[in-house]
């Protein structure tokens, strides 16, 4: 189905955020004594989640939002003999496959620019395939409510007033017991889904670094899928009919 | 006879103008909204587009919708293919009801939108293939299917190319390729021949008869006179969201009284006058037009004329237009809405 040029960008597309991220803040930043080596391990989960949560958003609201408002290709997988919401299942499963990859590309990449220093420890691997599974659910389902929700002329908003917060208050370039001198912060960045993300991907992937607790993380996790799952189909269905 | 399609009291008011102004370039602006005192601005975008329709098409038909812009034609078919929600009332397609069985529904329609909905980045010929995937058809049966009608749309030198690239009457061709891909017993085209030469309608044409005559059923839209007299075995004219009458071609034009039309135009036309039209022998109708014109229906034409401009003359008034009809849909249209449907 995709095409040479499409393929590429698509990769491209995937690649080249977590890419950039890496060399920049653990290794230009860490190389110049900025910030200190530790940080590199400190940072790989907050990147992976970013990178995730980005590649996943975009992979399924931008062709949602296209299909619905200007090609209208979506009209005939509409028609197709099945509930529409398979229509919309089948754009979730696609981003997130992207997110994963998105995900897996990151532990890679860092090893490669990151490796002096670089402390990884996957100690328990089933849970940190279920936590890249629902850091990328997340990011897919989220997608979705934001395709069916925002429209064309919003989007690029949508992105940099809703996405910069969500990252910066995210626990992404820091972890979450480091905002204790913030108790007001510490509890409010606790609605952010992306810090659940990013905790979850420091427990399981640094588990050296203090992270909140597992149980706590799975369960938000899982609750902001079923959420952003349930409402993003509720507005695919109220999109698909006039 | 079993019917096909079938429609109780539908009625579709939208809530919100159209998505993106931009994209209906059909120069059908929304009707004027009731600007109510009484009713709140909620009211202010309610477009009423289907004002409790009754549809029965038989199986094995080919029907057609004739109205102009905006009556209401490609909400009557959304509804039917299950793409717009009806806001009250219900409509069957093959015994399934659209709205609450519709995946049983969407299994027997194939569908032409009347804008078009091509996937840009795949040929032609991947088009239909995936569309007879959707519909669970064999990798052998699909490319079959495909071969052929690609054959028949005369598209096979251009199967392999991307449809970005193709002219917008190729695209539609491609489209209703893509309708017929899983041989669905009813099939909706939403003004199928917008955009096509003369030559290619009437190719188009001949595969809708074909089609029909292995035993399905066909809807269409139009506002072309000549494709809904010729091709369509049933039409209902749809205005305003109603249908104002319904039959076959030739019922529709012998329920016109007398048939013809004559269109008058005076300096001035007093009422007096058109009552003498009335009792002019072979007039079944006067209707005034405006301050200064008349419609006479009769059942003739132009040996009318010198008996009108004599009588006009009694009156010191001088005939200046007229403008003859014979019996046709145009007639039928304009009899019933006072509307002409090609000005
Ligand atoms: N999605 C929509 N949202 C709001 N209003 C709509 C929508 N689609 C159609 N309408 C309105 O409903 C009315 C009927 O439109 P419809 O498209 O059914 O007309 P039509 O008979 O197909 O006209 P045409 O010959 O121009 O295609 C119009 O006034 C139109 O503005
Ligand atoms: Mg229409």
């Amino acid at each position: 189905m995709l095409r040479g040029a499409t393929s590429f960008l698509l990769l491209l597309q995937t690649f080249l955020q977590p890419l950039l991220f890496v060399f920049i803040f653990g290794r230009v930043m860490t190389g110049n004594g900025l910030l200190p080596a530790a940080y590199k391990s400190l940072l790989l989960p907050g990147i992976m989640a970013i990178s995730m949560v980005f590649t996943g958003m975009w992979a399924v609201a931008m062709p949602l939002i296209a299909e619905f408002q200007f090609t209208r290709e979506i009209e005939d997988r509409l028609l197709a003999p099945i509930d529409i919401s398979w229509v919309a299942i089948e754009k979730v499963v696609a981003g997130l496959i992207q997110a994963l990859v998105a995900g897996l590309t990151v532990i890679p990449l860092a090893w490669i620019i990151l490796r002096p220093g670089l402390e990884i420890h996957i100690n328990n691997l089933p849970l940190f395939a279920g936590m890249l599974f629902l850091v990328a659910s997340f990011s897919a389902c989220g997608g979705l409510a934001l395709g069916c929700t925002v429209d064309q002329q919003h989007i690029g908003l949508m992105f940099s007033m809703v996405m910069t917060p969500m990252i910066f208050f995210g626990c992404t370039y820091y972890p979450w017991s480091s905002l204790a001198k913030f108790p007001i912060l510490q509890k409010i960045v606790l609605i952010n889904p992306l810090a659940y993300a990013s905790e979850g991907l420091r427990a399981t992937l640094v588990p050296q670094f203090p992270h909140l607790s597992l149980p706590l993380i799975l369960v938000a996790l899982s609750f902001f899928d079923v959420l952003l799952l349930v409402l993003g189909l509720r507005q695919f269905r109220k999109k698909a009919v006039s | 006879m079993e019917s096909a399609i079938r429609t109780n009291n539908l009625r579709k008011v939208y809530n919100s103008p159209p998505p993106s102004a931009a994209g209906r370039g059909d120069g059908s602006g929304p009707k004027a909204p009731n600007v109510n005192d009484k009713q709140s601005k909620e009211s202010k975008s309610q477009i009423t587009a289907l004002d409790g329709i009754n549809l029965e098409v038989v199986a094995g038909q080919i029907f057609g919708l004739l109205g102009p812009n905006g009556a209401g034609k490609s909400t009557a078919v959304g509804i039917l293919t299950t793409r717009v929600r009806p806001t009250s009332g219900a409509a069957w397609v093959g015994g399934h009801n659209v709205w609450q069985d519709q995946t049983a529904a969407k299994r027997k329609i194939g569908v032409v939108a009347q804008r078009p909905n091509l996937d840009f980045s795949l040929t032609a010929r991947e088009i239909l293939l995936f569309h007879g995937a959707y519909f669970g058809i064999s990798s052998r049966e699909r490319s079959d299917r495909a071969a052929a009608l690609l054959d028949r749309f005369k598209l096979t030198d251009r199967a392999g190319q991307l449809v970005r690239g193709f002219s917008g009457g190729m695209m539609q061709r491609v489209s209703i390729a893509r309708a017929m891909m899983h041989d669905p017993q009813v099939l909706f085209l939403d003004e199928p021949s917008v955009g096509l030469d003369p030559q290619t309608r009437l190719l188009l044409w001949e595969i809708i008869r074909e089609y029909n005559q292995k035993g399905r059923t066909i809807l269409l839209t139009t506002h072309n006179m000549e494709e809904a007299d010729t091709l369509c075995q049933h039409l209902a004219i749809i205005d305003h969201g109603r249908i104002i009458a319904s039959g076959t071609p030739s019922e529709l034009k012998a329920s016109i009284p007398g048939g013809f039309v004559l269109r008058l135009r005076f300096a001035h036309a007093p009422g007096e006058l058109l009552q003498r039209f009335t009792a002019l022998s072979g007039v079944t109708e006067v209707r005034a037009s405006g301050e200064t014109g008349a419609d006479v229906y009769s059942d003739r034409g132009g040996s009318l004329i010198p008996e009108i401009v004599t009588t006009a003359a009694g009156f010191g008034v001088e005939l200046s237009d007229v403008h003859i009809s014979e019996p046709s849909l145009e007639n039928l249209f304009l009899h019933h809405t006072g509307r002409s449907l090609r000005e």
